[in-house]
C-alpha cells in the first residue's frame, strides 16, 4: 500500500515524476512551477530519485537539453510556465517533430503584458501547433496520476510524441488537498521501461534530427499528425490498466458530469470543474437539467467525444481562461469546430473568464447556466468584470 | 575508413515506408559530392611512399590506404589541395579538371 499525504499540486507532480524515474531533469524555476523544480532536485540530492539533474540557464536550455538527453533514448522531464513556455517555444516543434518522448509540466500563467504572476491558460493554449499533447489536469491527484500516464502515452510505440501536463497556476499549483502516493512497485507495474530506436546507438548508428526538404516533408507531419490521433485510443488502454493497478480511473480524452439527460452543459479545462459540479449539483437539486464536459486533452482533440456528448443539449457553454485577439477564446473554436465536422448544431457559448488570476466564483459559474437557459443574444460573454463595459 | 559506396535512392511509394521520427539508420549516400572541384590531386604513385600524411590531413576523408599507397575518391573530392601541401615528397600534384 502506498500513503496518503496532504499536498500541494506541484509536490503532487514532483511525487508523480519520482515514481516514473527519469533519468534526467533539465529545469528552470519560474513562478508558480518552481515547487516541483525544487521538490525533484530536493529528490534527486537525497538519492529518493536516481536523476541526472541538470540546471540550465533558460527555458530553451532546459528543453534543448531534454532533447539530448532523450536523444539517447532518456526519459526525460522538464517543467516550466508561462514566459519560460514562450522563451522555449523555438525548441517544442524541434521536440515534437523528432518524435521525442518528453514529459513536462507546465504551471498555466498569464501571458505578458501588463505583467502577471497569476492563472490563466493563455499560455499553454497559445502552443497548440507546437505538435505536443496537451493534457489539462483538475486537482493534485490527477496531477500525480497523470505525471505517470503522460509517459505510459508519450512513450508508447503507437505515439512516440512529448506530453505537456498543464496544471492551474496557484489554484492547483499551490493549493494543498489529501493525496493517494502509490508505491514503487505499483508504478513500476504500471510504467514499462523507455525502450525506443530513435536514438544515438553505437550498436545501432543512425542519423538523427535531420532536414527533409519539400519531396519528403509532408509525409513526416502526416505520420506525426496519424501518431496524435492514436493518442485517444492509448489513453483508453492506459486508462485501463492504471484502474487495475492503481484502483482509480480517470476517463477517456473528457470526462462528463450529470451530462447523460443534461439541456445545458458547460465545458471546462482543468480545476474550475470542481466548482461547476457543485454548481451543477444545486441546479440538478432544483430540477434543471445541466452537467459539465471537463476537456483533459486539447491536443489531440476529441471532437467526435465532445460531438456525440453534447449533441442531445439545448446549449452548451466553453468556459476559458483564454482569448485570441480579435477572435474569441481558442478552446471555444475547437469545440465549434467539432460540432461542425459532426454536423451537430446546438447554441454554443464562449464564457471568457479568470484571466491573469481573476477568481471565477460559484455565482460566475451559475450565471454561465442562467445565460444558457434564458439564451443571448451574443455568444461571448466576459464574466466577472470588475467594472461597467462602456467600451465600444 | 571503409570508402563509401553510393547506393540507389528509392523513393517510398507508402506513407508506411518513412521513417516515424527524423532518425533512419546512418551510411546512405545517394549522391556524388564534388561538382564545384576546378582542379583535383593526382597520386603518383611510382613516388608515394606511403607515409599516409595526406590521409592523416585530409579535411573530407576522402583519401583511402590502397596497396600500402594513397587513392583519392573523386566522387567526394572537393579539390582543396591540402593532401598537396602536406605530401613531403611532392608525390601529389593538382591537375586542371
Amino acid at each position: 500500500m502506498g500513503e496518503r499525504k496532504f499536498i500541494s499540486g506541484n509536490d503532487a507532480f514532483a511525487e508523480g515524476i519520482r515514481l516514473a524515474k527519469p533519468n534526467v531533469i533539465s529545469a528552470y524555476p519560474i513562478t508558480p512551477q518552481t515547487i516541483v523544480v525544487e521538490r525533484l532536485s530536493e529528490m534527486v540530492e537525497d538519492r529518493s530519485l536516481k536523476s541526472e539533474f541538470i540546471h540550465v540557464e533558460s527555458e530553451h536550455s532546459a528543453m534543448s537539453a531534454a532533447i539530448g538527453a532523450a536523444s539517447v533514448g532518456a526519459r526525460t522531464f522538464t517543467a516550466t510556465s508561462s514566459q519560460g513556455l514562450l522563451y522555449m517555444a523555438e525548441c517544442l516543434p524541434y521536440a515534437a517533430g523528432g518524435r521525442f518522448p518528453i514529459v513536462m509540466m507546465n504551471a498555466n500563467r498569464s501571458t505578458a503584458l501588463p505583467w502577471n504572476i497569476y492563472g490563466d491558460q493563455r499560455d499553454s493554449l497559445s502552443q497548440l501547433d507546437s505538435g505536443w499533447i496537451q493534457m489539462y489536469v483538475e486537482d493534485a491527484q490527477e496531477s500525480l496520476d497523470m505525471a505517470l500516464m503522460s509517459y505510459y502515452i508519450a512513450e508508447h510505440t503507437d505515439v512516440m510524441v512529448p506530453v505537456m501536463v498543464n496544471l492551474d497556476g496557484f489554484v492547483l499549483t499551490h493549493t494543498y488537498e489529501a493525496v493517494d502516493i502509490p508505491t514503487q512497485s505499483q508504478a513500476d507495474e504500471f510504467l514499462p521501461t523507455y525502450v525506443t530506436d530513435n536514438k544515438m546507438d553505437l550498436d545501432n548508428p543512425v542519423n538523427m534530427g535531420f532536414s527533409v526538404g519539400p519531396a519528403d516533408n509532408e509525409e513526416f507531419h502526416l505520420l506525426h499528425h496519424k501518431a496524435m490521433l492514436r493518442v485517444k485510443d492509448v489513453v483508453k488502454e492506459a486508462d485501463e490498466r492504471f484502474k487495475q493497478i492503481f484502483g482509480r480511473s480517470h476517463g477517456t480524452m473528457t470526462q462528463g458530469y450529470r451530462i447523460e439527460d443534461a439541456e445545458y452543459i458547460l465545458i471546462t479545462l482543468g480545476s474550475i470543474t470542481g466548482i461547476a459540479r457543485e454548481v451543477v449539483d444545486e441546479l440538478r437539486d432544483r430540477g434543471v437539467k445541466v452537467g459539465v464536459l471537463k476537456i483533459r486533452f486539447v491536443r489531440p482533440f476529441p471532437h467526435e467525444e465532445i460531438a456525440a456528448l453534447v449533441k442531445g443539449a439545448k446549449a452548451i457553454g466553453t468556459l476559458e481562461k483564454d482569448i485570441s485577439f480579435g477572435y474569441e477564446g481558442t478552446v471555444y473554436t475547437n469545440v465549434n469546430s467539432a460540432l461542425i465536422r459532426n454536423g451537430v448544431l446546438v447554441p454554443s457559448y464562449n464564457f471568457i473568464g479568470g484571466l491573469g488570476g481573476r477568481d471565477i466564483s460559484y455565482e460566475d459559474i451559475k450565471e454561465c447556466f442562467g445565460t444558457l437557459i434564458k439564451g443571448n443574444e451574443e455568444k461571448e460573454v466576459w464574466i466577472g468584470l470588475g467594472v461597467v463595459d462602456d467600451v465600444r | 575508413m571503409i570508402k563509401p559506396e553510393l547506393t540507389d535512392y528509392k523513393r517510398p511509394e507508402k506513407l508506411s515506408e518513412y521513417p516515424q521520427a527524423t532518425c533512419y539508420k546512418a551510411g546512405h549516400l545517394v549522391t556524388k559530392n564534388s561538382g564545384w572541384r576546378s582542379k583535383r590531386p593526382v597520386v603518383n604513385t611510382d613516388k608515394c611512399v606511403g607515409c599516409f600524411r595526406c590521409y592523416m590531413y585530409c579535411p573530407d576523408g576522402v583519401i583511402f590506404k590502397k596497396d600500402g599507397k594513397v587513392d583519392i575518391d573523386y566522387d567526394f573530392c572537393k579539390g582543396c589541395g591540402i593532401c598537396v601541401k602536406t605530401c613531403p615528397i611532392t608525390a601529389i600534384q593538382m591537375e586542371d579538371e
